[in-house]
């Protein structure tokens, strides 16, 4: 019987060890740490779920009907005591298992600027991070590099052990930037930013892709992330730079409209506000940017005369823009002037960079919450604190 | 002139609009068109229709609805289940440059329409359906409290099905997902009519499934026999009435959410629009606020019905009965503080994800305290390993992994290299599949011999067991491996060669879950051949223990000549043991409710709605909204609601059974 199982649990062996589990095996610290957590929350789980499973085979063989032995009570149905191993076995796993949720969520947000490029190894102020702009487009990936000044589209490129900031939104439609061996996923909206910090560990060429259904190019939507060193980085800057394309507004619009499976492109020198712009919906000229019209709506808005502040819409991405009673299409004129826009989107950007607090970066020295009233004990206790000692999973 | 007369006749609607270009779609058609007509023609043939229309379509009796809600979500299974072998046909063969055989036109409108029919018009029904039938003969009542608005609720759903399965013959059905994120589904992305069937089919279904959670919590709370508390209600009752209330807080939210995405499509409003303000974020919000309580609205009935069967077939009293309905209340409380789960990665801040990711967790407390309480019903039991446990024990045994891949989901940072990858596929799988499923496979064969007096074929049952329990495995297993892999959902083509083994070893799991699907058909056949055979006059197979064994098979359409008299929560199991008599004299007229087509016709003036809207056919859209409200205003008129059986006609019913009883003894 034994051997039988061996002989059938070989053959999945042989399967598993031919295939990549890259989330599993990932190759960046950031997902390194979510792995480990995907790991333990498993084990903690298997404590209960192991012996559910072997006690339903083994009360269904013990207790079947042809079993002469067995007892049976066909009127027992309620035990305090059970009832209390009941509720109280799962309720501790679940107390373990929602303590390191907490710690991990939070020590794992992706908008959290990492603290350490692998175990042992902080970050530094000698690290300074890699600025990427990600655009998911129907169905390609513009990467923008805002300290370079260069752009690529389906490829990536980034240093390993150097910390990365994305920043991502999205042209059209929802989508997800995913690359697994790096760090977990996030969506990519339009008109909205989310953020990824990750850093890279081992040299290589990973996969990236869209993880959330975007129409009909989806499948076509991958990406190769290349983990380089810093002399293979600086020689894939140097080639970009080399490229003859450039990218501005027009080249962009060119770039949005829909189309699949793309070849890598790279571009020489990008326009420094072309993010701002893309994230803002003001790509096209003369469109009101969203910061600027969520200011203007701050102030109280424009009245009624925003109203009437409308101008037909010329370019169609698509078919068809406009509901069938609704009014023609339209898009919101601007107030201000494209550089204008640009100038208060770049000034937003600096207030934010600005705002994050350099972190943290003694060892772990075991305090706790603080009780009240102690005061700061830390150095740095107006950094946003996550309520808990500093944890390393 | 004529083009447009043509326009205004038939709106978006053109000869271009009928995919006769797409082989695939045509041949369907052809099949699904040559069934229809044997059918029909069936029907005609043998003289059926006016027995059809009198006794089964204008039917109130709920348990005849029951079973039609079942023959609904049967056909529908059929649909579903095709969609799901298409795609993994082609997720097995499209690699290495092979495009496979779907274009991503096709392939798209495949997967969303596989999850839409699957949860809408599969599980529903088959749910509904179940409820519909055993929550009277359970609570010793003898209809539901609102016997026209039950009928009237199954038409509609109907009419949800019917313009799902239009859109797969006239026009296109959604390319979006199951549930339609905007901008995606907003028309400047979809300008098609795909979201419009989406949106009407699913408001259509969805005005049936609220009426009947309320007309089924009314039924419950007001109708119970005489003695039976709420603590000594089966439980299959108690989480009816949790379903119930969990559909009739939550289906108004998808109503909204989906009249805001209609807005946003015919008239221009701006709520999910990526301009003008909108925020596709709270369609997302709102879809799962309603999505959420929707896996547990399909999940509780089952958990109802492993605790019946698990109770019967152990031969003994249920296991923490008390414990078992907080864990039901609980569960219904919790599903509405967990829908954030579904988007973390959507960029919410930490404190917010984990809070959600701790509810979700908490969620598994009452759900471990069920199966352990379904073990112990089992410990110190006698087992006998008919069909119904049979499923239990797979359900047991699959549910618990599928719980345990639903909490590791739940962890936040686990969830980021997970989201919408195969191992989510696999994970709601696995609950859908090894709970519902098997929950309603183990209830079908439970409660089969009541509906129709004869039990099911045990042979073919066991065909089908083994070939679904086993191509579960093969067909999900793999995607979990897959998504640890980093392969993610709806993908059509693949370039990495090395996943390919996966998805055929899926795609052979996936045949083997339709040799259950035709083994569960043959076994309903063979078991209407040979019901002679495997008869049961007793009214009680399986040595029940709730009041629906207490009636004849199938029950008289009264249910119960007398109400019973309730003192104890296995209510018939007491009466046996009390050595209950069946009353043979004293009957008195019975006040029943009457047929009406009403509910028909409202849902074809409502199928008739929804087309216009979808097809832009104003004229339609008008009239028959004006033939809806006239022929709904009409029905209140109606005084010929009610009647009494005569004494003499139950007398007469329970004489017959008398009879038959002494015949077997």
């Amino acid at each position: 019987m034994r051997r039988s199982g061996a002989l059938l649990l070989f053959p999945l062996a042989v399967l598993l060890s031919g295939c990549d589990l890259v989330v599993l095996a990932p190759a960046g610290d950031v997902a390194v740490q979510q792995r480990d957590l995907l790991v333990v929350s498993t084990l903690l789980m298997l404590l209960i779920i192991v012996p559910v499973m072997a006690l339903t085979v083994l009360f269904a063989w013990r207790y079947r009907q042809s079993s002469t032995t067995a007892t049976y009570t066909p009127d027992w149905d309620h035990s305090t005591k059970l009832e209390l191993v009941i509720w109280a076995a799962p309720l501790l796993v679940i107390i373990c298992l929602g303590a390191l949720t907490w710690l991990g969520t939070h020590l794992l947000d992706p908008y959290r600027r990492i603290d350490r490029i692998e175990p042992g190894q902080p970050v530094t102020q000698n690290h300074k991070p890699l600025k990427v702009e990600v655009v998911a487009l129907d169905w390609k990936w513009l990467f923008i590099y805002p300290d370079y000044g260069i752009a690529s589209v389906n490829e990536l490129a980034a240093p390993v052990n150097q910390p990365i900031d994305f920043r991502i939104t999205s042209s059209t439609v929802m989508n997800s930037f995913y690359i697994p061996a790096l760090a977990g996923q996030i969506y990519a909206m339009p008109a909205m930013e989310t953020k990824l910090h990750a850093v890279i560990n081992r040299p290589g060429t990973y996969t990236g892709f869209s993880a959330n259904y975007s129409g009909a190019g989806f499948s076509g939507m991958r990406f190769a992330f290349h983990g380089l060193s810093d002399q293979g980085f600086a020689d894939w800057v140097t080639q970009t730079k080399s490229a003859q394309a450039t990218l501005n507004r027009d080249s962009y619009l060119a770039l949005e409209r829909p189309s699949e499976n793309e070849p890598v492109r790279h571009y020489a020198s990008v326009d420094p506000d072309l993010y701002g712009a893309i994230l803002n919906l003001c790509v096209e000229r003369g469109k009101m940017c969203m910061n600027e019209m969520m200011s203007i709506d701050a102030k109280g808005g424009l009245g009624l005369a925003g109203v009437r502040n409308t101008l037909p819409l010329q370019y169609d991405k698509l078919a068809r823009r406009g509901a069938v009673f609704g009014n023609d299409p339209s898009y919101v004129a601007s107030i201000c002037t494209a550089e204008e826009a640009a100038a208060a989107s770049r000034a937003a950007r600096d207030a934010d960079a600005k705002y994050w607090p350099v972190r943290d970066l003694s060892p772990l020295r075991g305090a706790g919450l603080l009780s009240p009233g102690a005061g700061s004990r830390r150095a740095d206790a107006e950094t946003p604190s996550l309520g808990l000692l500093r944890f390393e999973l | 002139m004529p083009e447009t007369l043509t326009k205004f006749i038939f709106g978006r609607l053109t000869l271009d609009s009928l995919p006769l270009h797409e082989p695939i779609v045509v041949g369907t058609f052809i099949v699904v068109a040559l069934g229809g007509v044997a059918v029909l023609g069936a029907i005609t043939y043998f003289k059926l229709w006016g027995y059809l229309w009198r006794e089964w379509f204008t039917s109130v009796d709920h348990k005849k609805i029951g079973i039609m809600y079942m023959a609904l979500g049967l056909v529908m299974l059929l649909r579903g289940f095709s969609d799901a072998i298409m795609m993994r046909l082609q997720q097995a063969i499209a690699f290495n440059g092979s495009e496979g055989y779907l274009n991503a036109h096709h392939y798209d409108q495949i997967f969303t329409a596989h999850g839409v029919i699957m949860i809408f018009f599969v599980a529903m029904p088959f749910v509904t359906g179940l409820m519909n039938f055993v929550v009277p003969l359970q609570i010793g009542a003898r209809d539901v409290s609102f016997p026209f608005l039950n009928n009237f609720s199954f038409w509609m759903t109907v009419g949800g099905a019917i313009l799902v399965m239009a859109s797969l013959f006239v026009g296109e059905f959604a390319r979006t997902g199951w549930l339609a994120y905007p901008p995606l589904s907003g028309i400047n992305y979809s300008p098609d009519v795909g979201v419009d069937y989406y949106i009407w089919a699913l408001q259509v279904a969805g005005v049936g499934t609220t009426l009947s959670g309320i007309n089924l919590i009314c039924t419950i709370i007001k109708m119970r026999a005489p003695g039976m508390t709420m603590m000594r209600m089966p439980i299959f009752t108690w989480t009816s009435l949790c379903t119930n209330v969990l559909i009739v807080a939550s289906f108004p939210v998808l109503t909204a959410v989906l009249t805001l995405l209609a807005l946003d499509r015919y008239v221009g409003t701006n709520f999910f629009t990526n301009d003008f303000g909108g925020n596709p974020m709270m369609y997302v919000n709102l879809i799962w606020i309603w999505g959420h309580p929707e896996v547990y609205i399909l999940i509780l009935p089952l958990f109802g019905v492993f605790s019946e069967v698990t109770s019967t077939f152990s031969g003994k009293r249920l296991f923490g009965y008390t414990s078992m309905v907080y864990a039901t209340v609980v569960i219904t409380i919790l599903s509405y503080l967990v829908w954030l789960h579904h988007f973390f990665t959507m960029g919410s801040g930490a404190s917010v994800n984990s809070f959600f990711g701790i509810t979700t967790m908490i969620i598994s407390i009452p759900t471990g305290a069920k199966i352990f309480n379904w073990l112990f019903t089992m410990y110190r039991g006698r087992i006998r390993f008919e069909l119904p446990m049979m499923w239990t024990v797979a359900f047991m045994l699959t549910f618990t992994v599928g719980g345990m891949t639903g909490v590791l989901l739940a962890v936040p940072p686990a969830d980021f290299v997970l989201h919408n990858s195969l191992f989510l596929i696999a994970h709601f799988h696995n609950v859908i599949i090894g709970g519902v499923l098997f929950g309603l496979f183990a209830g079908i064969a439970y409660w089969w011999p009541k509906a129709f007096g004869f039990k099911l074929d045990p042979f073919w049952g066991k065909v089908s067991f083994w070939c679904w329990v086993l191509g579960f495995w093969f067909a999900f297993m793999p995607l979990y491996i897959l998504g640890l892999m980093g392969v993610t959902r709806r993908m059509r083509v693949f370039d990495d060669p090395s996943l390919q083994i996966w998805f055929v070893i899926a795609a052979f799991g996936a045949v083997l879950i339709a040799c259950g699907i035709a083994a569960f058909l043959v076994q309903i056949f063979v078991s209407i051949r040979k019901r002679a055979e495997l008869v049961d006059v007793t009214g009680d197979p399986w040595d029940g223990r709730t009041l629906e064994w207490s009636t004849s098979s199938p029950p008289p359409a009264y249910n119960f000549a007398f109400t019973p008299v309730i003192r104890d929560n296995d209510a018939w199991w007491d009466m046996k043991k009390a050595g209950y008599r069946r009353p043979l004299s004293g009957f008195k007229p019975i006040h029943m409710p009457s047929n009406t087509g009403t509910g028909v016709i409202l849902a074809v003036f409502s199928v008739a709605l929804g087309f216009g809207l979808i097809w832009y056919m104003w004229w339609l859209a008008a009239l028959s909204f004006v033939c809806l409200i006239a022929t709904a205003i009409g029905h209140t008129f109606n005084y010929h609601r009610d009647f009494d059986v005569p004494a003499a006609e139950v007398a007469q019913t329970e004489e017959a059974r008398t009879t038959l009883l002494a015949a077997q003894s």
